[in-house]
């Protein structure tokens, strides 16, 4: 059998939404890619730039970034603020050649199990073709930006 | 209702409502308007001379469900508490045309103050319990049922005051002329519930009172009675024992939801009827059955203005547009706002007897809170440091519960954002946002989430599921 590339996906959920629809699949027993691993958040608007480049820095090939619908979002209207980063970081991500598929956004509720396992599986597809991220990381990496400007390390790959 | 009217600890506030709430759990601050009713309450004795005096007759559209009249000047009804009147405006011959005013010659009490204004009044209290209770199903957006176009189609509501020793009626079952008794009778469950086109959810209410309707027609009129049904809701104690009585009472029940109410008359023996045409799932067949009179059993709905008043108390409502509890098991009165609770049908459609409980249970949890002096909040919370705060101030609208305060600089210290623990929720956005890394959340830090990425890479799985390591230093940056 040919060594197929396996995609690494790091998704960030929301606790009260997505976290909990990722166990609803899991409860109903559905089966998507194991390529996704979930880090849980209480709120999508939680999620920080430098979690999505920590992950690509580190060797993902894809972000994930999934939270409750416009409307439902449990602390009223922070995932709109997700949205708006999420916008903005495609942007910047795609100026450093990133392609901006690597980073998706997903709204799911907690009910919606199905609907997470599908996508996530879409997703893993989609980037299994992108092929791996190309993103030179010899050299420096930056292993925490928050509150440290200096915060650069040597590391090598 | 008069006990509570009469309880010292009580303070019963009619025709009023909340416009603003300020603060958090212990200390909130309740803004109210009690709207001028033209009473002067400290004077009016209730006597009501000045609804039987009042020369206009207005449609009572909520207490009467629109069969019934009710005066300019008007109690809700005869045994409403608070006793005093309201004066409806809009409808008032002196507010309109600037004549009349027969209220205040008659009133001996002197109680009628058309120059009264609204009144704003603010006080404090520590816990907020809301039970607005819900809105019924306009049984119009149903137009193949035929309510408002056949005369003789009515809802649960008009059907619960035509029934009624009290109602416009007397307690008569009469059609619209006011004077036919109905020979027979179709009542049709799930109007408007358990219907992708309108509400999904099942109403809980209107199978049983849609079978407290087959039994008062078979009881005062004698009248052959069809109830179309998709299923029998009888859960709670001697409900299903209620069923059964009016299935041996002779009351016919027919299985398949209703297609369409109408009066054109296709086959012998239906003119000048009401044909209810449904599908009988039990043999499989469609049947015409004319009858005349049909009940339409409308569902629950959440209140029209619900989202705006979750608001005002901040919290919120799920898809289907009733108020979200803590946990649909284990903690149906709390909200995720700490102070404010939900009872009755405000948290989802229910009876009498579940309504009753939820009340009691959000009394006895405030009960148990005032109790307790203190209390205990969940440790996910944000803080700023207030040496790393620049005063950016791009926390301070971040914020949905308005938990961040501007501190202005003053002689000992430098301008600081500053984050109230008791209303912060812990959703974490300012700590994403702080540009100088000054705010931190606790349980999820940005060091605790960085590392769990790092951790995740750690081990690279291939398509056998072999596993590799991928060598990388982890840093952690001190706090």
């Amino acid at each position: 059998m040919a060594e197929q590339f396996e995609p690494l996906v790091i998704g960030f959920t929301c606790n009260w939404c997505s976290y909990r629809a990722a166990d609803s699949a899991g409860s109903g027993r559905l089966k998507y890619p194991p390529n996704i691993r979930l880090i849980r958040l209480m709120c999508s608007g939680r999620i920080d730039t430098t979690f999505v480049l920590k992950a690509f820095a580190n060797g993902a090939d894809a972000v994930l970034i999934s939270g409750c619908h416009p409307g439902d979002c449990h602390y009223v209207e922070q995932n709109y603020k997700a949205q708006s980063r999420f916008l903005l970081m495609r942007r910047m991500l795609a100026q450093m050649g990133i392609e901006p598929q690597r980073l998706q956004l997903l709204w799911a509720s907690a009910a919606e199990g199905t609907i997470f396992a599908a996508e996530v599986t879409r997703m893993v597809e989609e980037i299994r073709a992108l092929g791996p991220l190309q993103w030179k990381t010899d050299g420096y990496v930056p292993s925490s930006v928050v509150g440290h400007p200096s915060g650069l390390q040597e590391v090598h790959a | 209702m008069v006990s509570v009217g009469n309880h010292p600890n009580i303070n019963l506030m009619a025709y009023s409502e909340v416009t603003k709430v300020d603060g958090y759990v212990g200390n909130f601050t309740v803004t109210v308007r009690k709207k001028a009713s033209y009473v002067d309450t400290e004077k009016c004795t209730g006597c009501g001379v000045c609804q039987d005096k009042c020369p206009k007759k207005v449609i009572d559209q909520a207490y009467e469900a629109g069969l019934g009249y009710r005066k300019a000047i008007y109690k809700s009804f005869a045994q409403a508490v608070p006793k005093y009147p309201v004066l409806d405006r809009e409808n008032c011959t002196f507010f309109q045309k600037g004549t009349c005013k027969a209220c205040e010659k008659f009133c001996e009490a002197n109680a009628i103050d058309f120059k009264q204004e609204d009144k704003y009044m603010t006080f404090q209290v520590g816990n907020i319990i809301l039970a607005t209770g819900f809105d019924p199903f306009d049984a119009r957006r149903i137009p193949q049922y035929g309510y408002g176009r056949l005369a003789n189609v009515f809802t649960s509501m008009e059907f619960e005051r035509l029934s009624s020793a009290g109602g416009p009626t007397g307690g008569k079952i009469v059609l619209r002329d006011g004077v036919t008794v109905p020979q027979s009778v179709g009542i049709v469950h799930c109007v408007g519930s358990r219907d992708k086109h309108y509400n999904n959810y099942c109403s809980s209410i209107c199978c049983m009172q849609s079978l407290k309707f087959a039994h008062l027609v078979k009881e005062k009129t004698g009248a052959t009675v069809y109830n179309f049904y998709m299923d029998i809701r009888a859960v709670f104690k001697d409900y299903d024992e209620f069923y059964q009585r009016v299935l041996e009472e002779g009351t016919l029940f027919v299985r398949g939801r209703v297609a369409e109410v109408t009066d054109a008359a296709r086959l012998p023996g239906e003119e000048g009827k009401l044909i209810i045409q449904a599908e009988d799932t039990l043999i499989g067949k469609q049947r015409r059955i004319p009858v005349d009179m049909v009940i339409l059993s409308a569902g629950l709905e959440p209140r029209r203005d619900a989202k705006e008043v979750g608001k005002l108390f901040g919290i919120s409502c799920s898809a289907a547009g009733w108020y979200i509890e803590r946990h649909p098991k284990l903690d149906p009165v709390a909200t995720m706002t700490d102070g404010v609770l939900i009872a009755g049908c405000a948290q989802g459609p229910k009876d009498i007897p579940a309504s009753v409980a939820q009340g009691a249970a959000a009394a006895a949890r405030v009960a148990g809170k005032i109790q307790q002096k203190e209390i205990a909040i969940e440790p996910i919370r944000a803080s700023i440091d207030k040496d790393r705060c620049s005063a950016c101030r791009i926390c301070n609208n971040q914020c949905p519960f308005k938990a961040i305060n501007y501190i202005e600089a003053t002689a000992e210290h430098r301008a600081y954002s500053e984050v109230n623990s008791a209303l912060c929720q812990g959703c974490g956005t300012c700590v994403a946002a702080c540009p100088s890394g000054a705010i931190s959340g606790t349980v999820f830090s940005s060091q605790q989430i960085l590392a769990q990425i790092g951790g995740l890479m750690l081990l690279n799985v291939d398509g056998n599921g072999h596993g590799a390591r991928v060598e990388e230093k982890l840093e952690m940056v001190p706090a």
